[in-house]
């Protein structure tokens, strides 16, 4: 249904909305027929028996069976069309579809955390595309909040100690609001953020880190930071529990079998997608895959990023700084 | 037949029960339910100003997007405070309290209430508890929003949530004390020939309110413990770090709040089912359906608080079993609005102040009653739970209903409690004032809340300042509309003119005794020989005093159009 040149109607971006808008249309023209009704008669009445004189005593009128009958089955009746039309949408929209991308929704005083399936971590948005179907799996920190999409007609209560869920399909590109909906505390207006629904091939862009017109180097550096290579490879590839990156590109590396290899991209791919492969001498297999994880644009990101990557300071490559093995690794390459 | 002789006597001369005693000992150790029912109508009166200011800072507060007159922390203590005094300590009292206390035992002809002690003991009660509750607001306030939900209540507020919950958990006996009360005096002190079906329906309301008080607030009396037990020792029954169960919570909390709904608007419904027969000079159309549909309301009321509950986790079929009885308790405030617009048919309908008051009423609760519909129903309430649509529902029903009708039935008892009138004019311009600025302030709010502007937020998307500057501007004129009764019926407690014993000329009982009446409230034990809302004809009405000899009565074109069936 059409429903854009209603006034006072938010925004319908989802495909729930335009139901809960035609059963509201429903509720707003019965509730208008009634109040219009009740209001007209009265106003007739009170008009036309208005008091004419201080001794006018009118004939009493005891009731009526049938009209007390009419006028309670009526409104029964109505009632029940507008319960089932309710609770059919509903119980609908309960059943979460079983192809329906999750996406992880973390509430804690005052913001959202929301981490999409590929990894992708966002704070206070949430970027999903036209036509997919998005299930939300939400939990909470702290206390309970509620999220909020009025554009989607979809709320649910997040809560501490359990999951909710709670699915839509976007249908329209766009922003939109997400409000915590649940009181939760000082800043609980201040709990809000958009919700960016974008076509499949922008959402794709978008996910892989290519969503405007960013260096790829800073692509693979988000990318970088919403995978997690910062817990163990440091924030500027300075190295920790993972080598180091900086100035790794092009280098020879020392293998744990002994063995040396060149830095080169299809070493960095190898190492990303199946890390076990050549381990760097001095590390433990730790590091988990990212096999299919990654697309191969990706990659290439990543490479950018870690090409850009520059020795910093006097050489913590090779100095033995607080982390010795990580320097001791990575040989200059005999270029 | 002359009417009797203290129909006769003015006033001032007369010993009532406001000049039979003295001194503020006289009050404070009074056992006489129309001078508790005053020493309630002053203590509500207290605390529905502190409300108000509330409101005020609110509203100022949303005029702009930003949150920029208040600070979060602030705005979120008042508008918690607001609801609090105003549900706890003004609507739930209001109408039995003060009017209830006053003129129960005088419609159903009894001397006083069963308990006059117990009757003293509930307003001490309710003082001490809004005593505290007083002390929490000086304290430093409380944050959670009058709902309490657990856990911000129980573990992340630093406000006195246990001195705020201790003043409602004591308060909440008063009403315990009153619904008692109310319910052994109807059953066992109506006066001669006042049978059940031949009560007022004011009183029928008062029964039914007094059935949810007895058997709700124990339960947030429990709730109120359960949280304190909480936050004090952490036992775990609510906070989820411990293994309780935050939904638990709201449950609890809502199995007594949803009927408390009905313990505000009940005696609002009898009020309007009094004026409403009573000014248009007619027995109400329907008089067993509506007696009975408070009681229906009574008892269901008990069984829908789960649509509180739709968006909380609750399982799919619980809301469908909530969602279903939500619209089935619709039903009886249905048959009331039926009823009371039927009862217009053909009557002599005058537009004494509450009248207006009424006819309001009837108006508001039913776009308030309707509107609560949109929240039965699953699929919308998902969209609309936790906005403005809520908040604009709630008032239509609680100031629409609740408010008008307190008013309403003040203005109309007026002349009974304090012996004078009201000025006439003025109570008319307040009644239209109240009804435009109501409607301004909370009209826009559905709109508002359908287009997604949540409730309990300080600061907003600037989107939404259209409705909030209409919303202020209303609230400013509601502002105006109830300080002028405030002062005007202040003024005619000493200036007023003096009023009759039946100014209204109405067959009820408590129209045939003095205004103000006698300490023991009849001078004879009255004999109900009729049913109620039975106006009878006008030589019948000067045996009864409805009329006084002074009127001329004989000269006057009295209409008969019939005799009562």
């Amino acid at each position: 249904m059409q429903t854009s040149w209603i006034p006072f109607i938010p925004e319908s971006a989802s495909t729930y909305a335009p139901q809960v808008d035609a059963l509201y249309f429903y509720l707003s023209g019965v509730t208008v027929f009634f109040t219009l009704l009740i209001s007209i008669v009265l106003i007739f009445f009170v008009i036309k028996y208005r008091r004419r004189s201080l001794y006018e005593i009118p004939r009493p009128i005891a009731g009526s069976h049938k009209l007390e009958t009419l006028w309670s089955v009526v409104p029964f009746i109505i009632a029940m069309s507008m319960f089932a039309w309710g609770a059919q949408i509903y119980f609908h929209q309960y059943r979460t579809p079983k192809n329906a991308d999750e996406i992880y929704v973390v509430a804690k005083q005052w913001m959202w955390k929301i981490q999409h399936s590929t990894g992708q971590r966002e704070i206070n948005e949430l970027h999903v595309p036209v036509g997919r179907k998005i299930k939300l799996i939400m939990t909470s920190e702290d206390t309970i909040h509620d999220f909020f999409v009025p554009a989607f007609r979809m709320k649910a209560d997040v809560l501490p100690g359990r999951y909710t869920t709670q699915w839509f399909e976007a249908t329209k590109p766009g922003t939109y609001h997400l409000f915590c909906a649940e009181y939760c505390g000082m800043n609980h207006s201040g709990m809000i953020g958009s919700v960016i629904v974008m076509q499949p091939t922008d959402f794709d862009n978008w996910l892989s880190g290519n969503a405007s017109q960013q260096a790829p180097a800073v692509a693979g550096q988000q990318l970088y930071e919403s995978l997690g290579c910062v817990s163990c490879h440091g924030a500027k590839g300075e190295g920790g529990r993972g080598p180091s990156l900086a100035g790794l590109f092009g280098r020879r590396v020392f293998l744990t079998n002994s063995q040396t290899v060149t830095a080169d991209e299809g070493y960095i791919r190898e190492s990303i997608e199946n890390p076990q492969a050549k381990l760097v001498s001095g590390f433990g297999p730790i590091m988990p895959t990212f096999q299919g994880q990654v697309s191969p644009e990706q990659l290439i990101q990543m490479m950018a990023f870690i090409k850009s990557l520059q020795v910093t300071g006097p050489q913590p490559a090779t100095s033995a700084a607080p982390s010795p093995q990580a320097g001791a690794q990575t040989l200059p390459t005999p270029r | 037949m002359k009417a009797p002789e203290t129909f006769e006597t003015p006033a001032a001369e007369r010993v009532n029960y406001i000049n039979a005693q003295y001194g503020l000992k006289s009050w404070l150790l009074t056992k006489d339910h129309k001078r508790i029912g005053l020493l309630y109508l002053g203590s509500i009166s207290f605390f529905f100003l502190i409300g108000g200011l509330y409101a005020m800072f609110i509203r100022l507060e949303l005029l702009t997007p930003q949150g920029d007159f208040l600070s979060s922390a602030t705005y979120n203590k008042v508008f918690t405070q607001h609801g609090i005094i105003m549900i706890f300590f003004f609507l739930i009292p209001s109408i039995p309290a003060t009017l209830g206390n006053f003129l129960v035992p005088l419609m159903i002809g009894a001397k006083d209430l069963a308990f006059p002690r117990i009757n003293l003991l509930s307003w001490y009660i309710y003082l001490l508890g809004g005593i505290i509750t007083i002390y929490a607001l000086l304290a430093g306030g409380i944050d959670t929003g009058w709902t309490f939900y657990v856990p911000y209540s129980t573990t992340f507020s630093n406000s006195y949530v246990i001195a705020t919950g201790a003043g409602i958990f004591i308060s909440g006996f008063s009403s315990i004390l009153t619904g008692l009360n109310f319910i052994v005096t109807i059953h066992t002190m109506r006066a001669p020939g006042m049978t059940w079906f031949r009560m007022p329906l004011f009183i029928w309301a008062h029964y039914a309110t007094s059935l949810i008080m007895i058997l709700g607030t124990p339960v947030i009396a429990i709730t109120i413990l359960l949280l304190a037990f909480e936050r004090l020792a952490h036992v775990g029954i609510f906070d989820p770090a411990n293994g309780g169960d935050p939904v638990l919570f709201q449950h609890l909390f809502w199995f007594y709040s949803h009927p408390a709904v009905y313990i505000m608007v009940l005696p609002g419904m009898g009020i309007i089912s009094e004026l409403i027969a009573n000014f248009s000079r007619k027995n109400i159309f329907g008089y067993s359906f509506v007696a009975f549909s408070s009681l229906a309301i009574a008892v269901f009321g008990f069984l829908v608080w789960g649509h509180h509950l739709f968006v909380a986790s609750q399982s799919v079929y619980a809301g469908m079993i909530f969602s279903f009885l939500s619209f089935a308790v619709a039903i009886p405030s249905a048959i009331k609005v039926f009823n009371w617009t039927a009862t217009l048919y053909k009557g002599s309908i005058s537009y004494d102040t509450p009248m207006l008051y009424a006819l309001g009423f009837i108006g508001l609760f039913t776009i308030g009653g309707m509107t609560g519909l949109f929240l039965a129903a699953l699929a919308v309430d998902v969209h609309l739970s936790d906005t403005y649509f809520v908040v604009a529902h709630f008032h239509y029903i609680m100031v629409g209903g609740t408010l008008l009708a307190y008013l309403g039935g003040l203005h109309y008892w007026w002349p009974k409690i304090t012996g004078r009138m009201y000025p006439e004019g003025w109570g008319r311009f307040s009644a239209l004032t109240v009804f435009v600025g109501f409607n301004l302030t909370f009209l826009p709010q559905f709109i508002a809340g359908y287009m997604g502007m949540p409730r309990r937020y300080h600061a907003y998307p600037p989107e939404f300042q259209v409705f909030n500057v209409l919303s202020s501007a209303g609230a400013s004129i509601l502002g105006v509309g109830l300080l002028i009764p405030l002062i005007y019926l202040i003024w005619s407690m000493r200036y007023g003119k003096r009023a009759e014993a039946n100014p209204w000329h109405l067959p009820g009982l408590e129209w045939r005794t003095p205004s103000p009446p006698p300490t023991e409230n009849f001078l004879v034990t009255p004999v109900v020989t009729w049913e109620a809302y039975e106006f009878a004809p006008p030589e019948e009405l000067r045996v009864i005093g409805m009329f006084r000899e002074d009127e001329g009565l004989e000269n006057a074109d009295a209409v008969i159009d019939g005799k009562p069936t």
